[in-house]
């Protein structure tokens, strides 16, 4: 296995582009290595991003969103206050990522690179409407978070292609997002369901709304009907049984070692409501 | 396979090794620097025996490339204790926080991480903070009275 | 109520001085299986079968031997063969023969000089299989046109008729079942399925072994019981046991899942054939979870009678009990003894056959079959209970066992404990507090018979008054602080002034190991003994000094003492006066003992817990734990506190989320422990424990035996807290969300 530390994104692009065998990038490391570790992976090229200027630093962006460097470890970003504020269901889906010492590693980038369904932080990037940067042999392009998987370990990456920062739009007045998995201990699971909703509100009534779905389908689902479940309403009670429904409706799961078809999408109405209730008091400033 | 000639500071000696590049920092620790304090229950970050601090920060040693610790600063366990144990170790022996005691070092040296950021930590946070710490000998009763006593040692003796 | 609170005359024991191996342990410093090195030393790996069951129709090594720095592979072929029995099957599991039998069967074996080296090497193994059809579940393998997986397991005890996999039958019982069904208000029968379960220490297996072409070898270990290494690698190679010799090292848990070999003598046979060079082989948790030895999987009915005021008139069971691939290893043998063993009830049959199917060998696990049966009977004797709304502490109290009982497996109960948990349990804070909406409380008991088994101690007096006392049970949870606590309290002299060292195979005869609850138990008994030799030998030096009969000399404090006004004035004289003047006095002082220890009394134990579900997904949170249980005598009360939170935390581990789960291809799905999910620190609460301490009449201080009841009630009790909180009552483990939510749904 050859180890580079290429100090530029086109650097590691070209590396990239130029590697025959089988190629990994290493951000936190903490899929890869374990993939290496359990012999499914055997790396001819490993690409280490972390020598290339700027993939530690957390940025507020000129229009006030946020640009978050492809090597910042969850524990960062759970540090980091302003971040916390504006979008804390994006980084609480980041923290729930592992132990304390995996979240001294683990990146968003990673996390969504990986291509599992059941990844925590990547329900809450959707559904914040985050968008990723990819650099390419041809340059760079601009990509939505819900279009990199394409499935369970597979992306829409191109050979050659790496993902270089990640922009969180600017959080804006009266919004809130929250992010809930399923999982049978309390922490060091994989989600069995995961839901994140994103809201903003005019008076205490719902007039935009994202609702993403983890670990039901190939792909983490981005549902137009749970968001049109509770657009224009108070999140009243029959809002909330709407939003399970359509929630419910969407969840395509399979069964499996952690959880059963019918469960999941028992579980994906239920957290549905509860994440919705969350980012709407955020969204109304009652609860952090 | 060439190696990766890697330069680091570990429990603050300078030191120097070749690693495969597939070595992780767990390896290296081991098998080229003779501390074998740092242990590997699971090699897939799932455990906590191979936690140490890089830089500062706690990780598991087995998700990280010794490559990768190049110009970082490593401590260990063997780095925990200084003329006198730590009182986080002086506790868990005084409140049998231990039995078999494999999962101990990588646990000591989490808890130590806890407390630097800190002091005074609930029992609910110590226990989410330590969920990446298995232990299977003690039900984690003793462990979590044992960090507290010595947090509560260490906020009197600041 | 813990020594510490009683006053009984001793002066150390119940007492918590800190253990011996603490500072190692908390440095860094204790050496474990894989921290041994040697000069000159490879690095072994292992080639596993990736299927359940499958003929094994060529091994090709040529391109891993053609690596640089490969020093040797081994396969069966270099295993000697006309091994018969149990030895067979240990040669059988340490490498496949004809067939592997289960995924993550050995087939071959790689030393080169570094484990990437050695990985890759494996890797270029190429095994060439044909795939059988395989059987993993334990009802589906004794169901008519289930694939026999090996011919001609079935031993005498096997009825005509039964299928090809059914390797053992038992059947005992005592009275009139049907007359005492007959006699009850209710009749109510329930079947309980348990998957299996791992030990889950946290260090896999390793070893570093070094073996010449004499067959004389070395071997550094993980182990409950090296002289049980010994035995079994020098089977399996055709080796001398005399040949062998075997240091433990510090064993990071075993729980049972250490007391057999697995891939030990894959180093043995690897050094021999690369030059005698030592070969380290160290097991990676995929490894462990695979293919070391889970516990059994078991399919369990159960009838019970019981009148309305709660006396139980009758009880009956029939298990199945798979324990993998090879016969012997399912616990149905200590199962049934355990299914009753907490009652007195006047007519029982019990019945369970052992059924093998494609899965690792299984080992020992805690108190093995008991928390089984437990689940089995304590479910339903808790689902009556609330049908006839009565409660499960006083129903146990009525039917329980109490001295002089006779026991649901035969012989008579001398002095127990098992009433004394119960009024404890029902006395305690927890049992009172008031329960809120979706919550739940458990009761249930538990019981092991704990083990004496085969000792060998020795005790040396030092030239300073102190004493080193050489063990042969590796100690995992304190057993050199308990031991070295009884050597104190019998030489009168301080707990620091004893060193225990468990020493290797040369150093004494032969121990078993560290198994059953024994350690404390009897090399303890045998330690005192031993302390007893030396103090008699200390009087007759004293004795001979003073010009007086030995008799006339007793020993306490540390000293000889004249043992009355005949014995003359003499001042005491100390062990460490003795001591020193040994080389001159007649030689040195030492003791030893060693005996197939009996006098081992049963301990029971009573469990509560509280759990809250969640009525939505399913989930339970346990909200408070306690444990009560009869240590006899507790010597180190920490030591033995943490034996019983250890017990309950793996009990609600099994009850709530672990368990081996198989694919239709019959590979296991969550070899890891992200998957294979044992409790971490955020899922538990406190557990509180209550030592109950009925003394043992067994043991020279009463001891006995505290490691394994504690994981046997938390199963049954956890189920109840869920039936309580939820009104749905789950009879297969584990109570996972799904299968919680499903039977909430169920129930309406």
């Amino acid at each position: 296995m050859r180890y580079h530390t290429p100090t530029s994104f086109a650097d590691a692009s070209a590396i990239a582009a130029g590697a025959k065998g089988t190629l990994r990038f290493l951000a936190g490391g903490t899929d890869v290595l374990v993939q290496m570790r359990a012999g499914m992976v055997q790396p001819d090229d490993l690409i280490d991003l972390k020598q290339i200027p700027g993939v530690d630093r957390i940025e507020r962006a000129p229009d006030g969103g946020w640009r978050i460097g492809v090597a910042v470890p969850g524990i960062v970003l759970g540090a980091h206050e302003a971040l916390v504020r504006d979008w804390p269901g994006v980084v609480e889906g980041m923290n729930l990522v592992g132990s304390t010492q995996v979240q001294g590693r683990a990146t968003l980038a990673g996390n969504l690179c990986n291509g599992s369904p059941a990844a925590d932080s990547v329900p809450g990037m959707v559904a914040a409407g985050a968008v990723v940067t990819v650099t390419g042999p041809k340059g760079s392009r601009d990509l939505p978070v819900e279009q990199v998987p394409t499935g369970p370990g597979r992306t829409s990456l191109a050979r050659g292609e790496v993902i270089s920062a990640i922009t969180l739009p600017p959080r804006g007045k009266n919004g809130g997002d929250a992010y809930l998995r399923f999982i049978p201990r309390t922490e060091m699971d994989i989600a069995v369901v995961g839901c994140a909703v994103n809201l903003r509100l005019e008076g205490d009534r719902i007039v935009e709304a994202r609702v993403a779905l983890g670990a039901v389908a190939p792909t983490v689902i981005l549902s137009e009907a749970a968001a049109k479940a509770i657009i224009g309403t108070t999140l009243d009670d029959s809002a909330l049984e709407a939003l399970a429904k359509a929630a419910e409706g969407e969840a395509k799961p399979i069964s499996d070692k952690r959880g059963t078809k019918e469960f999941r999408i028992e579980v994906a109405g239920v957290l549905a409501r509860r994440a919705a209730k969350i980012a709407y008091d955020r969204a109304k400033g009652l609860k952090a | 396979m060439s190696k990766i000639h890697v330069t680091t500071t570990v429990n603050g000696d300078p030191v120097e090794f070749l690693a495969d590049p597939r070595e992780t920092l767990l390896d290296a620790l081991r098998n080229h620097l003779d501390l074998t304090g740092t242990k590997e229950g699971c090699g897939t970050g799932d455990c906590g025996a191979c936690s140490v601090t890089v830089d500062g920060t706690l990780v598991c040693s087995c998700l990280m490339l010794a490559a990768e610790a190049n110009g970082k600063r490593v401590e260990t366990i063997e780095g925990m204790a200084g003329e006198e144990l730590h009182p986080l170790q002086r506790k868990f022996i005084e409140h049998a926080a231990l039995q078999c005691g494999f999962c101990t070092p990588g646990i000591l040296v989490a808890a130590k991480a806890l407390l630097e950021r800190n002091p005074d930590p609930t029992d609910t946070e110590i226990r989410y903070w330590l969920a990446g710490n298995l232990c299977r000998c003690t039900g984690y009763d003793k462990i979590i009275r044992a960090v507290q006593d010595a947090a509560a040692e260490m906020r009197g003796a600041a | 109520m813990a020594r510490d609170d009683v006053k009984t005359g001793y002066k150390l024991i119940g007492t918590r001085p800190n253990r011996p191996d603490g500072l190692d342990k908390v440095t860094g410093r204790a050496r474990y299986g894989a921290d041994f090195s040697l000069p000159g030393m490879l690095h072994a790996a292992v080639v596993r079968s990736p299927h359940a069951h499958a003929r094994i129709v060529k091994i090709d090594a040529s391109k891993a031997l053609a690596l640089d720095g490969v020093k040797a592979v081994v396969t069966r072929a270099d295993l000697p063969t006309g091994l018969t029995g149990e030895e067979l099957n240990l040669q059988d599991n340490t490498l496949a023969g004809e067939k592997a039998l289960y995924d993550g069967h050995a087939v071959a074996a790689v030393a080169a000089t570094s484990a990437l080296l050695a990985q890759d090497a494996a890797r270029l193994i190429e095994v060439e299989y044909e795939v059988l059809p395989h059987v993993t579940d334990v009802d589906a393998a004794m169901a008519p046109g289930a694939p026999v997986i090996r011919e001609g397991v079935a031993d005498y005890s096997v009825p005509e008729g039964m299928n090809g996999n059914v390797a053992r039958y038992m059947e005992f019982g005592h009275g009139d079942v049907d007359a005492g069904f007959a006699a009850a208000d209710i009749v109510r029968e329930q079947t309980y399925k348990t998957e299996a379960t791992h030990q889950g220490y946290i260090e896999p297996h390793a070893c570093v072994a070094q073996m010449g072409e004499d067959g004389r070898g070395e071997m550094w270990v993980c182990t409950q019981g090296h002289w049980y290494i010994r035995r079994m690698c020098a089977s399996v190679l055709g080796i001398e046991a005399a040949g062998l010799r075997v240091t433990p090292s510090e064993i990071g848990g075993g729980f049972g899942g250490k007391t057999t070999i697995f891939m030990e003598p894959l180093p043995l046979a690897l050094s021999k054939k690369a030059g005698g060079r030592p070969v380290k082989l160290v097991m990676s948790r995929s490894e462990v979870l695979r293919a070391t030895g889970p516990t059994a999987s078991a399919s369990m009915d159960v009838k019970l009678g019981m009148k309305t005021d709660g006396t139980i008139t009758a009880g009956q069971v029939f298990f199945r009990m798979q324990g993998g691939a090879f016969p012997g290893m399912s616990p149905i043998g200590e199962a049934l003894p355990c299914a009753f063993a907490c009652y007195d009830i006047p007519a029982l049959k019990h019945e369970a056959v052992e059924v093998i199917a494609n899965r690792p060998k299984a080992a020992a696990y805690r108190a093995p079959g008991s928390p089984m049966a437990a689940f089995a009977v304590e479910s339903l004797v808790d689902e009556m209970c609330r049908e006839l709304k009565l409660d499960p502490i006083a129903v146990r109290l009525k039917n329980g066992a109490k001295n002089g009982s006779k026991s649901s497996y035969g012989p008579v109960y001398n002095v127990i404990g098992l009433q004394e948990t119960l009024e404890a349990a029902k006395a305690h804070p927890n049992y009172a507090i008031p329960l809120g909406p979706n919550q739940g409380r458990g009761v249930a008991s538990g019981f092991w018979f704990n083990h004496g088994g085969e000792t060998s101690v020795s005790l040396a007096v030092g030239e300073d008054g102190t004493a080193t006392v050489m063990i042969g049970t590796p100690d995992i949870g304190g057993s050199r602080a308990s031991i070295g606590l009884m050597v104190a309290e019998c030489l009168g002299i301080p707990y620091e002034d004893v060193r225990v060292n468990v020493v290797e195979t040369g150093a004494l005869g032969v121990n078993e190991p560290t198994h059953g609850s024994r350690a404390t138990f009897a090399s303890g008994k045998a330690a005192v003994e031993s302390a007893r030799q030396a103090i008699a030998e200390m009087c007759r030096r004293a004795a001979a000094d003073w010009g007086i009969d030995a008799e006339a000399v007793e020993w306490k404090d540390g000293a000889a003492h004249p043992a009355g006004p005949n014995a003359g004035k003499h001042p005491p004289m100390t062990i460490g006066e003795i001591g020193s003047k040994m080389g001159s006095t007649g030689g040195p002082i030492s003791g030893h003992h060693e005996v197939t220890a009996g006098g081992y009394g049963a301990s029971f134990g009573t469990h509560v817990v509280d759990v809250e579900v969640d009525p939505e997904t399913g989930r339970t949170t346990v909200l408070r734990y306690l444990v009560v249980q009869d240590a006899g005598t507790a010597i180190h009360p920490a030591y033995v506190e943490g034996q019983y939170q250890g017990g309950a935390a793996q009990g609600i581990g099994w009850a709530l989320n672990e368990e081996y789960v198989y694919g239709t291809d019959g590979r296991l799905q969550n070899p890891i422990f992200l998957d294979y999910r044992i409790p971490v620190a955020s899922d538990l609460p406190m557990i509180d424990t209550v030592i109950v301490e009925v003394p043992n009449p067994g043991h020279p201080y009463g001891v006995r035996g505290v490691g394994e009841t504690g994981i046997t009630p938390p199963l049954p009790a956890i189920a109840s807290a869920i039936a309580g909180a939820t009104g749905a009552r789950i009879r297969s483990l584990p109570c996972s969300p799904p299968k919680v939510l499903a039977a909430i749904k169920a129930k309406g």
